[in-house]
């Protein structure tokens, strides 16, 4: 693995923490953008685990990702105070915009579509998050012009 | 002109409508006009349907424009005289206001009053100095009169929007520190009694009394002690965890400062969603300045006393709210719930006794600390003692944080505060208590909001979020999504969630696919699985391990009692349901 200096450091720098499983599986996917597979055996080790035991959390959480993601990544909330505004119609436009299914990442590696569960703006749902940024009541219009802002190009279907 | 005073929030919420943009106009648009501009980042007032809401000091108050673009700053600035807050001296309206283009006539005097908006102090155009009010249709006059925020009684939130979050002084020059300060000349005793007979119950939901729970802890005998704050906050319509750590987060930690105080801990963590990065943020933020002024560490405010704080980020699984789920995950596991006993209070992380409060929990300590238990028992009705900070989400027009005592209404909820929808059409169904909590028809509207009343109808209160649907609302979909979100979510420990959320999610399809009933050859196929779905509601309730399972069928059962037309129950729904909804008839069908 090229970085594996960064992840030697990440895991010295965290292994003495208590429970420092999930700080370091966050550190790592901070730092790389997924958690790399041949990442696992180094943390095993170094957290007294098995690899397994390490497999068994990242798969556990929503947040951990094996693999890279696209190069933006867009969040459309689907729980119940954004549905009530909208949410399902919201997300069929965004798999067009952004030409691709919910939980995939484009060919192009473009953009990946995912669905969050509540960001915390549920008094002005539907609520989306792009890449870092939070955006409240998006209509299908704001969406577009998202996509614009991102250079993301539309595919055809 | 002399320096300005403005405060832009930073509340998460505010930064979604547009926040940074309108800050970074305002610097432009003042550093322009050769104006001196003092911005402060503050919380958010809860009003969020006027996020981002721009408040300007003046000697009459902090006066209130939103919801404010970035496009709307030059003409606010010239023509509303926003940096005056609009006061102008009688006689001189100069410049002479243009008429704004797109807010309509935009300047003087007259305008129509928005929903929510004209302060009650401001009845006529004319205050008592000799002052002018330049209207705007985004001018909402003084922000404390507003309505909205008047009919309010804020004790938690007291501070949130008001001041700088971060600021040390802004927090001691409101009251903060007065609890802890108190609480450090209390013996353990003294505060578990404090706080007992404050009548605060848990506000994450489960309602527990914060005294008892506190008192277990207190008086187990163990090296090592921990409190634990739970800032999963996962609850769909639930936000006011979110805004008490990004508005407020020096009331946190002296909520969990006087927790360890009291039951003999020094080590605290604050588990907090990685949904919420902002509040992450402003936590470390907080924890680093209260410990660098003596807040925290070896030696709190020199009393010899220890307290570590830390902030834990989750990883995006529901179920590490429940809390010996997010025990495990602290500890650097899979979040998988535990069995109880032990009580986590005994053997909670690491084995150690731990208390384990929600975010509003332990921020309604310092308060009942500083002013005393009773002067936070005297709010609310029956054994639901105190304040609950209602969280109005969903299809609502004014959507927002309400902080009020216990016994109001949901009625009054949601069009004394909410305006009613924001599409415009009837109320339908609202979901009270989160993901997890009972869909309220309107013939319950009127019981009053309290912990007792709501499970005498078979509904919760739970962390106080209310999600409002109108009447295009699909009752049998959004019970269906309660099975799927379940299964997605569930921690696959016990059988009667891992597997029977699934065969929810299927029992459900199939009754959607199957109705409307009465229809040949689907009627008898249809009441089958009506009598199935009731059967698994039944077994998931009573033999799951955690409210997970045991609470899922809520909303479904809920959903099918009140609005059996949905689930193709009633003889067929009506195309053009009735604006009042007042017939009690569909919701006694079953
Ligand atoms: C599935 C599930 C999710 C939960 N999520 C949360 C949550 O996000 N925040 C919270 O404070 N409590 C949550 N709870 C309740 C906690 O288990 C626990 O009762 C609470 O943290 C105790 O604090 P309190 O007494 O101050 O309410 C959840 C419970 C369950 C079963
Ligand atoms: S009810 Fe569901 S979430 Fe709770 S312990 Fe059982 S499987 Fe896990
Ligand atoms: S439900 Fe979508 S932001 Fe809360």
């Amino acid at each position: 693995m090229p970085e594996a200096p960064l992840l030697a450091d990440l895991i010295v720098h965290h292994r003495a923490t208590p429970g420092a499983l999930l700080p370091l599986l966050h550190a790592v996917q901070d730092a790389f953008g997924h958690i790399p597979s041949e990442a696992v055996p180094a943390i095993a080790e170094a957290l007294n685990l098995s690899r397994a035991e390490v497999h068994g959390v990242i798969t556990y959480y929503h947040h951990f990702r094996q693999w890279p993601a696209g190069r933006h990544v867009v969040q459309v909330c689907q729980a119940e105070s954004c549905q009530a505004c909208g949410s399902r119609a919201l997300t069929a436009a965004a798999e067009r915009i952004f030409g691709c299914a919910l939980g995939q990442t484009r060919a192009d590696g473009a953009v990946t579509l995912e669905a969050v569960y509540c960001l915390g703006l549920c008094a002005q749902s539907p609520a989306v998050q792009v890449d870092e940024r939070l955006h409240a009541r998006v209509s299908e219009a704001k969406l577009a012009r998202i996509a614009q802002q991102l250079g993301v190009q539309e595919v055809a279907a | 002109m002399s320096t300005v005073q403005l405060f832009v929030p930073r509340d998460a919420a505010a930064l979604a409508a547009g926040a940074d943009e309108v800050a970074e106009a305002l610097q432009a648009a003042c550093a322009q006009r050769g104006v001196t501009l003092n911005l402060t980042r503050n919380g958010s007032r809860g009003l969020l349907w006027l996020e981002p809401l721009v408040e300007v000091v003046t000697p009459h108050g902090r006066i209130a424009y939103g919801p404010v673009q970035p496009e709307d700053v030059p003409a606010l600035l010239d023509d509303a005289h926003l940096l005056t807050g609009g006061f102008m001296p009688e006689g001189d309206v100069s410049p002479s206001p243009r008429p704004s283009p797109t807010r309509g006539e935009g300047a003087m005097h007259s305008k129509p009053l928005s929903p929510c908006g004209r302060g009650v102090g401001e009845r006529g155009q004319h205050t008592s100095d000799d002052m002018t009010v330049v209207a705007h249709p985004l001018r909402h006059g003084v922000t404390e009169q507003m309505p909205y925020l008047v009919m309010q009684e804020r004790l938690t939130f007291r501070r949130i929007g008001v001041t700088d979050p971060l600021s040390l002084a802004d927090y001691e020059a409101h009251d903060g520190w007065a609890g802890l300060r108190k609480a450090l000349t209390l013996t353990s005793a003294e505060l578990l009694h404090e706080v007992t007979h404050s009548g605060l119950r848990g506000r994450g939901g489960a309602a527990f009394p914060a005294g008892i729970k506190w008192k277990t802890v207190a008086h187990a005998h163990a090296a090592q002690k921990y409190v634990v704050c739970n800032a999963d906050e996962g609850d769909s319509g639930t936000f006011a965890d979110r805004m008490v750590m990004e508005g407020d987060p020096f009331m946190l930690i002296e909520g969990m400062a006087i927790a360890a105080l009291a039951v003999g801990a020094t080590q605290g963590f604050i588990y907090i969603r990685s949904e919420y990065p902002h509040a992450l943020a402003v936590m470390n933020e907080a924890i680093e300045r209260a410990s660098a002024a003596g807040f925290l560490g070896e030696n709190v405010l020199g009393s010899g006393r220890t307290f570590h704080l830390h902030t834990r980020k989750a990883a995006g699984a529901y179920v590490c709210g429940e809390e010996t789920a997010m025990l495990e995950s602290l500890e650097g596991k899979r979040g998988i719930v535990r069995a109880k006993p032990p009580l986590p209070a005994l053997s909670g992380l690491f084995g150690q006794p731990t208390v384990i409060n929600n975010v509003l929990t332990l921020a309604a300590v310092p308060f009942i600390l500083a002013r005393g238990a009773q002067a936070y028992r005297d709010y609310g009705v029956g054994r639901s003692h105190g304040t609950l900070p209602f969280q109005l989400a969903g299809n609502i027009k004014h959507g927002g944080l309400v902080e009020k005592a216990f016994g109001l209404s949901l009625r009054e909820l949601i069009y004394g505060f909410g305006g009613g929808t924001r599409s415009g059409r009837p109320v339908k169904a609202v979901q009270v208590g989160g993901p997890l909590g009972a869909y309220v028809p309107e013939s319950l509207w009127d019981v009053p909001l309290d912990y007792e009343a709501y499970a005498a109808h078979g509904a919760v209160l739970g962390h106080g979020g209310i999600v409002v649907h109108d009447d295009t609302a699909n009752l049998a979909e959004l019970a269906r999504y309660a099975f799927e979100f379940c299964a997605a979510e569930s921690c696959g420990k016990c059988t009667p969630c891992r597997i029977g959320s699934t065969r929810g999610v299927e029992v459900m399809q199939r009754i959607e696919r199957t109705a409307p009933a009465g229809a040949a050859p689907n009627a008898a196929q249809h009441a089958q699985q009506l009598t199935l779905l009731r059967d698994l509601c039944d077994t998931m309730q009573h033999g799951s391990l955690c409210a997970m399972g045991g609470m899922t069928p809520y909303p479904v059962l809920s959903a099918l009692n009140h609005y059996p037309q949905d689930f193709g129950v009633a003889a067929a729904p009506s195309p053009q349901p009735s604006p009042t909804r007042g017939e009690g008839a569909q919701t006694q069908r079953t």
